[in-house]
Formats: structure tokens, sequence, C-alpha cells
């Protein structure tokens, strides 16, 4: 066994182990940690299969922004957990015969499975690989820059549209105008015009307004 | 790459499995019912990659890539909705949600 399976190993564990732990977890609290744990040791897996880009992305954009965000709602949120908990093993033998019957299937999916001829052929004659000017073999990241911003250019514009829709839909769900409050309104404030500001009375001398 | 694809495919296939299972166990709390949903998409990504490493196609790990942009606009989507849903209910027990049917 060298270093390579070892490394797997603990990584495929900790995985598992930690994903089980999101959905047992007393605290949601503790869910949100597993879950940031699940997704660095799944980016841990990602590093040994080469994926190294796809590994920075998944710690920087999920453990950076989307646990993050988990975790903000759960501990913005005042709700009573333990009351949401309360028929928690209602539904655990059906849930864990669901998880074995789905386990069993993919086992035996996997077991059965033949890689097909196309994918030895595929395998054994690989897409040419990427070198850079000087002959050197382009990383990870550079290669996977090469197809996305050329033959998948339109999935990645997709891809920010979909990113904008969601922000301008999360904006708009949690945005609450309060009304009543006394705020400065820039807006006002530069469209005022003299005429509507300032008068000019000529005040007759000795008499006063 | 020294490890086989089933491996990387059973631990997929087992990562799948847990979220399902915690959408059944964590009926009400739709907090980690998101969780075990990022979970899944999780275990998709790593069926992706270890085929796009296996087969030496840079597609799988672009598709991975849509996958990393839909999961995080789902997670901030579905965040939104229930601190919206939390404003106006004071709870967050899915069970109960049938304002739209009402």
């Amino acid at each position: 066994m060298g270093f390579a399976d070892v490394a797997f190993t603990v990584f495929a564990l900790f995985t598992v182990v930690s994903g089980l732990g999101v959905i047992l977890a007393r605290n949601p609290v503790h869910s949100v940690l597993m879950l940031i744990l699940a997704f660095i040791s799944t980016a841990g897996l990602f590093v040994l299969l080469g994926a190294e880009y796809l590994a920075f992305l998944l710690v920087v954009v999920y453990v950076g922004a989307v646990a993050v965000l988990f975790l903000f709602v759960v501990m913005m949120l005042d709700v009573d957990f333990a009351e949401l908990r309360a028929d928690y093993m209602r539904y655990a033998p059906l849930g864990a015969l669901v998880a074995v019957g789905l386990v069993v299937q993919i086992g035996m999916m996997v077991a059965v499975w033949q890689i097909p001829d196309e994918a030895v052929a595929a395998r054994q004659q690989p897409t040419e690989v990427m070198r850079d000017t000087s002959g050197e073999q382009l990383n990870n990241a550079e290669q996977l820059g090469q197809v996305l911003y050329t033959e998948y250019v339109h999935f990645f514009q997709i891809a920010g549209l979909v990113l904008l829709v969601a922000m301008i839909g999360a904006i708009l769900l949690t945005f609450r105008e309060r009304r009543g409050i006394k705020t400065q309104d820039v807006g006002e404030q530069v469209g005022r015009k003299r005429e509507d500001s300032v008068e000019v009375v000529s005040v007759p001398t000795g008499r006063g307004i | 790459m020294a490890t086989s694809l089933s491996a990387y495919l059973t631990v997929a296939g087992i990562l799948f499995a847990i979220g399902v299972a915690g959408i059944f166990l964590n009926r009400k709390n739709v907090i980690i019912i998101l969780m075990s949903i990022e979970l899944m998409l999780l275990a998709v990504n790593i069926n992706f990659v270890a085929f796009s490493m296996f087969l030496q196609d840079l597609v799988g790990q672009v598709f991975a890539f849509m996958v990393l942009t839909v999961a995080a606009a789902e997670a901030a989507i579905g965040l939104a909705i229930l601190v919206t849903f939390f404003r106006n209910r004071g709870d967050i027990a899915v069970t109960s949600a049938n304002t739209m049917r009402n």
C-alpha cells in the first residue's frame, strides 16, 4: 500500500464520517462544521485525483462562502432546534432503509460494471497533453482554462448568469424596505433646485415684511 | 493515479446515500436538508472528477465546475428563502409550510 492509497483511505474515511456527522449531529452548528470537514476531505480526494483546481475551488467557494453562509444563518435564526428534533427517530427506519438500499444498489452497479471498450480506448489515447510554448506540460488549472475559455465559453457565461440571478434573487428575497425612518435621501438632496428652495423677497425700506 | 476508479465511485455512492438519508432523518429541519443536498451534489462532483481523471478528459471537470456554480446559487437562494420564511412565521418547521396551498 503506497502513500496514495493510505491518503485515499484517510480522506475517504473522513468524508464519509463527516457526512454522517452532518446528518446526525444534535447541534446544527456542529453539522455545519462537519460539512466543512467533508468539503475539505473531498478537496483532498480531488488533489489525489490530480484535479487541483477544483480542489482549490471547493475550499474557496464551499468552505469560504457557502459553509460560512450556512453558519451565519444557523447562528442568526433563533430557532429551538431541540423541538425540531422531537420526532427525529420517526423517520429513521425509513431513512436507513432507503440509504442502505441505495448503497447496495450503487455497490452492485460498481461491482458489476465493466469499463466499456470505448473508455479503455479513450484512456489509451488520452487527449493531447497540453503544453505551453516552451514545451512544458501545463498544470491542471491552466489546462482547464484552455478549454473553459474556448470550447466551453458559453457554459462559463451561463454559469456567471446563474450566479447573477442567484445574487439578485437572494438580495430581493431578504431586502426589507423600512418605512417611517428618517434617513438621508441623497437623490432628493442633489436634485434640489435653487427655484424651489430660495425665494428673493424685496423688502420695502422701513416697513419690514 | 494509484487508487482504482471504483473506490472513488464507492465513496461517492456512500456520500450520496448519506445525503438522501439526511433528508429523511431531518424532515423538519430545513437547514439540515439544505446541507444534505450539498452533500449529494458533492458526491456527484466526486463522480465527475473521478471519471474525468480516469478517462483523461477535462470535460468532466468543466461539468463539475458547473455543478459547483449551481450548488452555490442554490445554497444562496435556499438560505434567503429560509430567512424570509423565518421572518414571516417565526419558525422554520417545513412540515407546517402550507402558505402557498391555503
